[in-house]
């Protein structure tokens, strides 16, 4: 079951070489997102998951806010 | 999104997965930098000034005044111990009766702003409102500074 993190934890875990996700879409992760975050947009997540992102690593999502 | 995400990644064999569900509001609403077109454009929280005189409520207005007008301000940000934005001094409450206590002067919860609003969507907002300063502060009530209309052009 995926874990919920506040921003801290969030911080220390890239820092120890999480990989962060952006879901929201490319217009919206261009003009703004978290330092060393990638985007990869929900409707595309099946298809680049397994390809950009390392299955044994750690990683987080996040979108603007919960909705 | 985020928890559909979150689960959709167990689902394709991801072992640790985190979601973060404060997400870029949390993020930016803490002063915390960005990167991207808008992470260059000036904010509030960038503009603001973060030398605004401030005070404690049980303070004497007569001395909060002199203390900000000596420092060539006619406002002062009236906070508590962990810098929790309280109430605002502006010039018309600084000029009543100096023997009275910060907390019977003050204007309560002022109006506050986030500060990653662009700058020019703030100098819109105090261009219509009529606003010659606003309190920037953290998502957790905490002072930023504060931004007069003349930081943003309005």
């Amino acid at each position: 079951m995926p874990a919920e993190i506040d921003r801290n934890e969030l911080r220390r875990l890239v820092e120890a070489g999480a990989q962060l996700v952006e879901v929201l879409p490319e217009e919206e992760y261009a003009e703004d997102h978290l330092p060393k975050a990638i985007s990869i947009p929900l409707g595309r997540l099946d298809d680049e998951a397994s390809t950009t992102l390392d299955t044994n690593r750690p990683v987080i999502v996040y979108c603007w806010d919960i909705a | 999104m985020s928890p559909r995400a979150a689960w959709r990644l167990e689902s394709l064999g991801f072992g640790e997965v985190y979601e973060y569900r404060g997400g870029k509001l949390d993020w930016m609403a803490a002063g915390l930098p960005t990167e991207g077109t808008n992470a260059k454009r000036p904010r509030a929280g960038s503009l603001a000034r973060a030398d605004v005189p401030t005070c404690r409520l049980d303070e004497r207005l007569g001395d909060i005044r002199d203390r900000a007008r000596e420092q060539g301000w006619d406002a002062a940000v009236v906070i508590n111990s962990e810098r929790v934005v309280l109430g605002l001094l502006r010039a018309k409450e600084l000029d009543l009766d100096p023997d009275q206590q910060v907390s019977q002067a003050m204007r309560p919860a002022p109006s506050t702003f986030r500060p990653y609003v662009l700058a020019e969507e703030m100098a819109a907002y105090m261009r219509d409102h009529e606003r010659v300063s606003v309190v920037i502060t953290t998502s957790d009530g905490r002072l930023v500074g504060l931004l007069r209309k003349e930081d943003v052009g309005a």
